[in-house]
C-alpha cells in the first residue's frame, strides 16, 4: 500500500521529468498554449461566475444573521464577505471545483488518446508525447487560473452587494464601506500564488493519470475519477502547506 | 530491412514473445500472421521501440536499435512511418493538420511547400476534399487512407502496419493492400503488416511469418503457404469455410 503510493509519486516526477525536457518547436507550443487556453481557461468563466455569486450572496447572509447585534458595525459584514472570497473561497474552493470540472476532462482526454494509440503515434513520429500534450496544459492552467480567481473575488462581492441590496440585511452603503476596510495586498498576493500551484496541482496530476491509463474505455473513466480525487486532495493538502508558509 | 534477434517478452512472468528471430527485406511487404493474441502486435511495438524488450536485439540496416540512446532513437524514428491498428488519428486536429505534424515538429520547410507535401501525400492515397473534416467524421476506410498518408508524409524507410484492414469489407481492404504494396515498391521501403487475414496474405505476402503461441512456427512466402506442411499453420490458412472448399486433398 505505502509501497505502491509512493511508486505513483516516483512516477509522477518520472514523467514530470520528460514534460519539462526541451520543447521540439516553440512556435508549435505556442499554438497549442492557446488552444488549451480556451478549453482550460474560457470554458471554465461561466461555472467559476455562477458559483461565485451564489456564494458571495450567501456568505453575506451568514454574516448577517450571525453579527446581528447592535455592538457590531454593519460594515463588518462586507469586510468579512471579502476576506472569505479572498482567503479561502476564490482560490481552494474554485480550485476544488475546477478539479472536477478540469481534471476531469484533461484525464479523460489523454487518457482516450492513450487507449487508442494516440500517445503511440506521437512517440514514433519522434515527439516528446508528454511534453507535446501535457506541458500546454500546465502553462495554460497556471496563467489562467489566477484570472479566473480574481474574477471569483469580484463576482463574489458584487454577489454579496445584491444581496444586501435586495433583501436590506445590511445596508448596501455599509457593506461597501466594509469592502474597504483594512485592505491588505498581501493577501491578494497569497491567493494569486495558492491559485498558480492549485492550478499546477490540477492540470500535471490529472494528465499523470490519463497518460498511464491502461485497457479500455471503463479504465480511462476510472482514471478521470482517480485523477479528480488525487489532484482534490493534493489542493487541500497544499493548502494547509502554503497559508502555513505564506501567512504565519 | 530489418533484423530481429531473439526477441523475448514477457508479462507478468506470462511469455507473450519466446525467442522471435526474423529478418524483413527491403522494398518487400512482410507479412506477420497469426491468431488474435499469438502476439503480433507486442512484437511489431518491440520492433518500432514502443514496448521495452526483456531480451534480444533490433537491427535496422546496420544499426542496432537496442543499444541507441533518445537522441539516436528519434533520429531512427524521423525515418519510420506506423499505421496503428485504429489509424490512431489526433482526434482534435483535422485530417490535414494530422498529416503535417510531423512536418511543422520536424522541418523548416516554407508553408506553401507543407501545403503542397500534404496535399501529395492526400492524392497518393486518394483522399481530396477531405482536408477540412475531423477523424469522427471519417469512414473506417478514410481514417486508414490518412494514417498511410501521415505515415508516409516524411518519406520512411520502414513502414509498419498493425492490421491496416481490419474492420473493413473485403472490397476496402484489398485496395489499402494494394495501396501500402505499390508504395512499397514505389519508394522501396522496408515494410511490415500484421494481419489475420488470408486474402491479404495472398494477395500482398511478398515474405509471410507465422506466430504462434508468440513463437515463429513457419516462415515462406505467399507462394508457399497453401501448400505448407505445418498443421497450425493449416488450421489459420483453411480456417474459413471458403477457404477449406479450395484445399486440396494431399
Ligand atoms: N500491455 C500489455 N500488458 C499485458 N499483457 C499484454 C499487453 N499487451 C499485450 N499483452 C498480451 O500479449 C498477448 C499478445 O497480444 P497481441 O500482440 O496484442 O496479440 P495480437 O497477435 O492479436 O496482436 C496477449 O495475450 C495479450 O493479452
Ligand atoms: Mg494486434
Amino acid at each position: 500500500m505505502l509501497k505502491k503510493f509512493f511508486g505513483e509519486i516516483g512516477r509522477y516526477f518520472l514523467l514530470m521529468g520528460k514534460v519539462f525536457s526541451r520543447p521540439e518547436k516553440m512556435r508549435i507550443y505556442r499554438r497549442r498554449v492557446m488552444v488549451e487556453m480556451e478549453a482550460i481557461g474560457l470554458g471554465s468563466i461561466v461555472i467559476t461566475a455562477i458559483i461565485s455569486v451564489f456564494i458571495g450572496a450567501v456568505v453575506t447572509l451568514q454574516m448577517a444573521i450571525n453579527l446581528d447585534e447592535g455592538f457590531i458595525p454593519q460594515s463588518l459584514i462586507g469586510f468579512a464577505t471579502r476576506e472569505t472570497m479572498i482567503l479561502e473561497f476564490s482560490s481552494t474552493v474554485v480550485a476544488l471545483i475546477l478539479a472536477g470540472k478540469v481534471g476531469s476532462s484533461i484525464a479523460s482526454e489523454i487518457g482516450t488518446m492513450r487507449i487508442t494509440e494516440q500517445i503511440d503515434a506521437l512517440e514514433l513520429m519522434g515527439v516528446n508525447s508528454a511534453s507535446y500534450l501535457i506541458l500546454p496544459k500546465i502553462v495554460a492552467g497556471v496563467f489562467f487560473f489566477p484570472f479566473l480567481c480574481i474574477m471569483s473575488i469580484l463576482i463574489g462581492t458584487a454577489g454579496g452587494y445584491m444581496i444586501s441590496a435586495v433583501t436590506g440585511v445590511v445596508m448596501p452603503g455599509d457593506f461597501l464601506e466594509g469592502l474597504h476596510l483594512d485592505f491588505n495586498t498581501w493577501s491578494i498576493t497569497y491567493t494569486l500564488i495558492k491559485m498558480a500551484v492549485f492550478a499546477f496541482i490540477i492540470t500535471s496530476v490529472s494528465s499523470f493519470y490519463g497518460y498511464w491509463a491502461r485497457g479500455n474505455s471503463l479504465e480511462v473513466a476510472r482514471s478521470s475519477t482517480r485523477a479528480v480525487v488525487a489532484s482534490s486532495i493534493t489542493v487541500l493538502v497544499f493548502n494547509l502547506i502554503l497559508t502555513q508558509w505564506l501567512l504565519i | 530491412m530489418i533484423r530481429a534477434e531473439n526477441i523475448v517478452k514477457s508479462f507478468d512472468g506470462r511469455r507473450v514473445l519466446d525467442d522471435v528471430s526474423v529478418t524483413f527485406e527491403q522494398g518487400k511487404t512482410n507479412l506477420i500472421i497469426g491468431r488474435s493474441g499469438s502476439g503480433k502486435t507486442v512484437l511489431m511495438k518491440c520492433l518500432v521501440g514502443l514496448m521495452p524488450t526483456d531480451g534480444g536485439e533490433v537491427w535496422y540496416g546496420d544499426t542496432c536499435f537496442s543499444r541507441l540512446d533518445f537522441r539516436q532513437v528519434k533520429a531512427v524514428r524521423q525515418e519510420m512511418g506506423m499505421i496503428f491498428q485504429g489509424g490512431a488519428l489526433l482526434d482534435s486536429s483535422t485530417v490535414e493538420e494530422n498529416v503535417r505534424l510531423p512536418l511543422d515538429l520536424f522541418t523548416d520547410r516554407s508553408e506553401a511547400d507543407k501545403r503542397d507535401r500534404v496535399d501529395f501525400c492526400l492524392e497518393r492515397v486518394a483522399l481530396t476534399d477531405a482536408n477540412r473534416l475531423y477523424p469522427s467524421e471519417l469512414s473506417g476506410g478514410m481514417i486508414k487512407r490518412v494514417a498511410i498518408a501521415r505515415a508516409i508524409v516524411m518519406n520512411p524507410r520502414f513502414l509498419f502496419c498493425d492490421e491496416p484492414n481490419s474492420g473493413l469489407d473485403p472490397i476496402t481492404s484489398g485496395v489499402i493492400d494494394r495501396l501500402i504494396a505499390e508504395i512499397t515498391r514505389e519508394y522501396d521501403i522496408t515494410t511490415v503488416i500484421n494481419t489475420h487475414d488470408m486474402n491479404s496474405v495472398l494477395e500482398i505476402g511478398d515474405k509471410v511469418v507465422f506466430l504462434h503461441e508468440g513463437r515463429k512456427w513457419w516462415e515462406g512466402s505467399r507462394h508457399d503457404i497453401m501448400t505448407a506442411d505445418n498443421p497450425e499453420l493449416g488450421d489459420f490458412v483453411f480456417a474459413s469455410p471458403m477457404a477449406r472448399r479450395t484445399r486440396q486433398p494431399k
